[in-house]
């Protein structure tokens, strides 16, 4: 067979995926030590979901979005200095191990990454394209918790992330009856913001139970000598003074009206009953590590206890069990964006030093203050995993509450399918169609794995998750027939020639 | 219900981009997302799924969920939440699956 390459296929050292803190810092840092560099990124430009909009949001009062938003302005200079390439709107959607050329320099040595991506420009439609690296850095992020409650899919109920989104990147926020529910820090803050903007909210609905604060006590140690410290009880004092907060909540409901949006809510507090009409219900119970690429690349996983979910199986360096595969930032563990960002660098400084482009003790001596900042701003996270950590009722549905927003599967659906013997969340796809909608098991993995593991008396460990496969976003035929081809696989499926 | 706050007023006005929502003339803010705009407008619910035939509309913002599914300039299965206005943009509401183009 021939391999005549006569396409244009971009190359290069290090392709980093996301362009929020730790993938700036990454490309950045990896500019920095001479790979030649590319960040890829989904939105327009840099900044990831922590900084969305940091060069372009209409939100200019800088007391609105608070200090802690604006620091990602530090991460931009830096990063369009370096060197590194930036493809924005680009999503990747497929990633795969190159064969080894025999004969060619190298031999022997591992083949590097073909990737494929789509650009998305105004008003055409998106185009393919592959790239070449030798090594990748995903640095893919987080993503809202599901929050399976009865009527969490009508419109008018959206995410506090979602909110948060609106606001950074088009000054959009709720108007008249709006309620938070939930738990976790992007909560609070997200009240705090809007309580900057002039937003008026009509309650904090908290869905922790109270009897985490004792649990909590044992990390508090960590906590006090945390950075959050002083910031987090400033916000929280302020929010409070605010806003109407409702401690304890549990079985929340969206109720829809004729018209089929969200029109009021339904709880329990304090052993009472209690309703009340609303134009819009903001839903948040942390973040988890978006895993949709390291898995279908097949890194190990592994069940983190304490937050409930799954993570990437990395070393202190973002290592994963695949080799020039690492992972950097909240995709590879829940620590913030601080953290992410010297987390890019640990991960490019082990990058160059994969690629032989610098000793050990080169990479050991650059790594050693990011490592010890990351120590610095990890420290005390214990005490919020432990405090904010989801109630089961919330994790693991019940009834018709719609656990597969794609499918439009139930939480009795999934819990029946389990008890009459589904092995797992593969072949609940077979009973279900379960995660094999449009968003590929993002919004319903988690609480798939955990109902499964309710009902069978199994740990989620042990129930796994969906075998994720490339393309990790949905591509049309179209997009796919863009890419490049070579001479020869064009000859591959041409039967006649004109 | 969703508003701009005073700020991004401003540049919506200064910086016009035109859309057409089911027909209807939309103003919007050069940078919005489709999605935004829409919550700017007032509309929730952007599709009717393929499913059950509910309404959905946007719920993440970051491009992970799908459900903010529309019709841009004729295309379907658009994410609104990652599609950018243009002048001229026009937006329809999803129904149900998208069709095979004749």
């Amino acid at each position: 067979m021939s391999l005549d390459i006569d396409i244009d296929i971009a190359t290069c050292d290090l392709l980093v995926v996301g362009a929020g803190p730790a993938g700036l810092a990454a490309a950045t840092e990896a500019a920095a030590l001479g790979l030649s560099t590319v960040l890829i990124d989904e939105q327009p430009a840099p900044g990831g979901q922590i900084y969305r909009a940091i060069s372009s949001t209409p939100v200019q009062n800088r007391a609105i979005l608070g200090e802690d938003y604006w620091h990602g302005q530090s991460l931009l200079e830096p990063f369009a200095n370096s060197g590194a390439r930036h493809l924005s709107a680009a999503t990747v959607w497929s990633i795969n191990a190159r064969e080894p050329q025999p004969g060619t320099a190298g031999d022997g040595q591992p083949a590097g990454f073909e990737v494929a991506y789509s650009v998305a420009r105004p008003g055409q439609d998106p185009q393919a394209a592959l790239l070449h690296c030798r090594h990748l850095i995903l640095a893919t992020g987080a993503q809202e918790r599901p929050f399976p409650i009865p009527g969490w899919t009508l419109p008018g109920v959206i995410t506090a992330g979602a909110a948060q989104i609106l606001l950074k990147t088009s000054g959009v926020v709720p108007e008249g009856r709006t309620v938070l529910a939930g738990g976790g820090p992007l909560l609070y803050l997200l009240a705090y913001q809007y309580l900057n903007a002039g937003v008026k909210l009509e309650a904090i609905l908290e869905t922790t139970d109270s009897g985490q604060w004792r649990k909590a006590l044992p990390h508090v140690w960590g906590f006090l000598r945390s950075p959050y410290l002083a910031k987090g009880l400033k916000l929280l004092r302020a929010v409070r003074k605010a806003v109407p907060i409702v401690s304890g909540v549990t079985a929340l409901e969206a109720i829809a009206s004729a018209g089929g949006q969200v029109a009021a809510l339904r709880f329990q507090a304090a052993g009472q009953r209690h309703s009340m009409a609303i134009d819009q219900l903001l839903l948040h119970q942390g973040v988890v590590p978006n895993t949709n690429l390291s898995r279908a690349i097949g890194a190990e996983h592994v069940w983190n206890e304490r937050q409930d979910c799954w993570e990437p199986q990395v070393d202190a360096w973002g290592a994963t069990s695949m080799p020039h595969v690492s992972i950097a930032g909240d995709g590879a563990g829940i620590a913030g964006a601080v953290a992410a960002e010297h987390r890019g660098r640990i991960a490019a400084v082990h990058a160059a030093a994969a690629l032989g482009r610098i000793d050990i003790a080169t990479r050991d001596g650059k790594a050693a203050p990011h490592h010890a900042a990351l120590a610095r701003a990890t420290r005390g996270r214990e005490f919020f995993e432990v405090l904010y950590r989801p109630l089961p009722q919330f994790r693991r549905p019940v009834g018709d509450t719609i656990v597969c927003r794609c499918e439009e599967a139930t939480a009795e659906q999934v819990r029946h399918a389990a008890r009459i013997g589904c092995q797992g969340p593969n072949q609940l796809k077979a009973f279900l169609r379960c995660g094999m909608g449009p968003c590929q098991g993002r919004l319903c993995g988690l609480t798939v794995t955990e109902l499964i593991a309710d009902e069978q008396q199994r740990h989620p460990r042990d129930v796994g998750y969906y075998r994720l496969r490339f393309p990790t976003k949905p591509v049309t035929l179209g997009e796919i027939a863009s890419l490049p081809q070579t001479q020869a696989s064009r000859d591959a499926v041409v039967r006649f020639k004109k | 219900m969703f508003r701009r706050i005073d700020a991004a007023v401003l540049q919506a006005t200064d910086r016009k981009v035109r859309v057409t929502v089911d027909g209807t003339a939309l103003e919007c803010r050069e940078g919005d997302s489709v999605a935004a705009a829409l919550f700017a407008a007032g509309v929730l619910a952007c599709r009717d799924t393929a499913v059950s035939g509910a309404a959905r509309g946007p719920y993440c913002m970051m491009g992970i969920c799908y459900d903010c599914l529309v019709r841009i300039d004729g295309r379907p299965n658009q994410q609104a939440c990652m599609a950018r206005v243009h002048d001229g943009m026009t937006v329809e509401r999803q129904h149900g699956a998208r069709e095979v183009a004749a």
